[in-house]
């Protein structure tokens, strides 16, 4: 395989010591399942944060024994990719409250011994940037030569410059926001009720029951889906495109789309967790560092030596660049170090996932100047 | 590496540990300079992306933004100086982008290509054509340069609209100041550079 990481395993982290959540509950134990691609120099000055988005984990790169398909962002990290695993050494954990191994609702709770489910605490960017530390300092890694991540992971590196600007050297945030806007909530909302109303949601505990709610799950990822995409994009893949020749004047799949998005949905929900998705999506609503720091966030970032890369793609309405020069305007009042780019695209939001010529060569300047 | 000139003409107007916003800021040289020379914090803008990868790749702090659409992204007295290096001629709307330029900097730096230099004037007189010279390159269809103004004009611009100028130089084409440019400045001035605040 050319230019990949090659076949990747995952690693647990565990850690006995409790993690006090922002909402003022606590994890007893926290394991974060992560990958790492490339070797961390003697120096340890090399290591590279990726943080994943709402539906994303720690299977960013290279190929799980037996799997045809690589890790969700295998086109920008391995050998001679902007990320380079020449290198950089890459840590990709999944997040606290995910659903692919890292302590979350499918998790058990010692407490009770059952699955967590519903009752699972929720989880900030803030938790998650804790959580992240815990495992950099597993890791012995003195300090991020870069935290990178796309939407929600956006987000996070954010998150780090603010929360631990003496660990982190250089921050990329790719399509993301300072905070969600009254629509971005709303779809989140849209999407959790969807979940909440599925006959099988079982006030949560699901899992007790031995069912899922997949078809609310299913639901919520068609919309979330409508949101990732840009219209342009829908119309040149699908545009009015039948799946049969003529209409048949039902109820039935009939445009391209539409089995399209259900096929997402079907393909998303076995694989994915009800409650985890709720979860992601407050994380998504409650981010707004300006409002919970207040004054302070200007003292925080400016005594930060962290420098930034912010992008947006001009075809995201999810995120659109506007919102990216949000995060640009803050850090030039804090005189940070700071480039923006927008890249033209027409992938909508999921254009920080695609591969792009422009994109990726302003990725790789960063990431070799820096 | 040599420094274009005129950059290192505007970087001895700038004070060292100041914050700068040059605009049109190409692959970031004049804000390399005035990193070295002066220690200055500052921003390139660009509206190309390829400059905005030379400009990464430079170490430069660069946003792409298109000035054409104004300034917004910037606080009022947000910059020691705001620069427009050899880019007037290229803006949609000059006024406009000076007046913006004067809110965001405390004061402003502008360098034009002078229309009214001999070569100019000599093409177009001889041969009737539009002037292609070296300073002025592009034929008249494809040419970036929309608002093209002669140092005459130009004083007479800020005089009409009451902009303050503090220090002016104007150039040959070799980038140098000599008898003829000082006493027919607009005939034998190529590049010309006003601070104004």
């Amino acid at each position: 395989m050319d230019n990949s990481v090659g076949t990747v395993k995952p690693k647990i982290m565990k850690s006995n010591s409790p993690l006090k959540l922002i909402s003022g509950k606590e994890l007893g134990t926290v394991e974060i399942v992560y990958e790492t691609y490339g070797e961390l120099n003697r120096e340890k000055s090399n290591a590279i944060l990726i943080c994943h988005a709402l539906s994303g984990n720690h299977h960013a790169a290279g190929y799980h024994e037996n799997d045809e398909k690589p890790g969700w962002w295998d086109n920008m990290i391995g050998p001679k990719k902007p990320i380079d695993t020449e290198k950089f050494f890459v840590v990709s954990p999944n997040n606290i409250g995910g659903c692919h191994g890292s302590t979350g609702p499918k998790s058990i709770n010692p407490k009770t011994n059952k699955f967590f489910g519903s009752d699972f605490p929720i989880v900030t960017v803030n938790d998650w940037v804790n959580s992240q530390k815990i495992l950099m300092d597993c890791l012995e890694i003195p300090a991020w030569k870069f935290v990178v991540g796309g939407s929600l992971g956006g987000m996070q590196s954010f998150q780090w410059a603010i929360q631990f600007p003496k660990k982190i050297k250089n921050a990329i945030i790719i399509a993301a926001a300072p905070k969600l806007t009254a629509q971005n909530i709303a779809f989140n909302e849209v999407a959790r009720q969807a979940i909440m109303k599925d006959p099988n949601w079982k006030d949560g505990k699901y899992m007790e029951h031995a069912t899922a709610p997949n078809q609310g799950l299913a639901l919520a990822r068609m919309l979330g889906h409508i949101t990732y995409l840009s219209d342009e994009s829908m119309g040149e893949k699908f545009g009015r495109e039948l799946k049969k020749s003529k209409l048949d004047f039902n109820f039935d799949v009939e445009f391209q789309i539409e089995s399209y998005l259900r096929y997402q949905g079907e393909k998303f929900a076995p694989n994915f967790d009800a409650n985890t998705y709720l979860l992601m999506t407050k994380a998504l609503d409650y981010f707004d560092p300006v409002k919970d720091y207040g004054d302070t966030l200007f003292q925080k970032i400016k005594a930060s030596n962290t420098n930034f890369l912010v992008l947006s793609f001009t075809s995201d309405w999810r995120f659109p660049p506007i919102r990216s020069k949000e995060i640009v305007r803050l850090l030039m009042n804090c005189k940070k170090n700071i480039s923006y780019a927008e890249i033209k695209s027409g992938g909508g939001h999921d254009a920080f996932l695609m591969e792009n010529h422009d994109y990726f060569e302003v990725m790789s300047n960063f990431l070799s100047e820096n | 590496m040599a420094f274009r000139k005129d950059l290192l003409l505007i970087s001895s107007w700038i004070k060292p540990n100041t914050t700068v916003l040059d605009l049109g800021c190409g692959d970031g040289e004049l804000i390399k300079i005035l990193i070295q020379e002066h220690s200055i914090h500052g921003y390139g803008v660009e509206i190309d992306l390829e400059n905005i990868k030379k400009s990464i790749k430079n170490k430069i702090n660069v946003l792409q933004m298109d000035i054409d659409s104004g300034l917004s992204e910037f606080d009022s007295n947000s910059f020691d100086y705001v620069v427009l290096a050899q880019s007037l001629q290229v803006v949609k709307n000059p006024k406009n982008l000076i007046d913006e330029m004067r809110r965001v900097g405390k004061e402003i730096i502008v360098s034009f290509p002078n229309m009214g230099h001999w070569s100019s004037r000599l093409n177009l007189l001889l041969q009737g054509k539009m002037p292609v010279t070296k300073n002025l390159p592009h034929s008249w269809y494809k040419t970036p340069n929309i608002h093209l103004c002669t140092i005459k004009d130009f004083l007479i611009f800020c005089k009409d609209n009451n902009y303050n100028i503090i220090e002016t130089s104007i150039t040959n084409n070799q980038q140098k100041s000599n008898m003829m440019v000082k006493i027919f400045p607009n005939l034998f001035g190529a590049v010309a550079t006003f601070r104004i605040n």
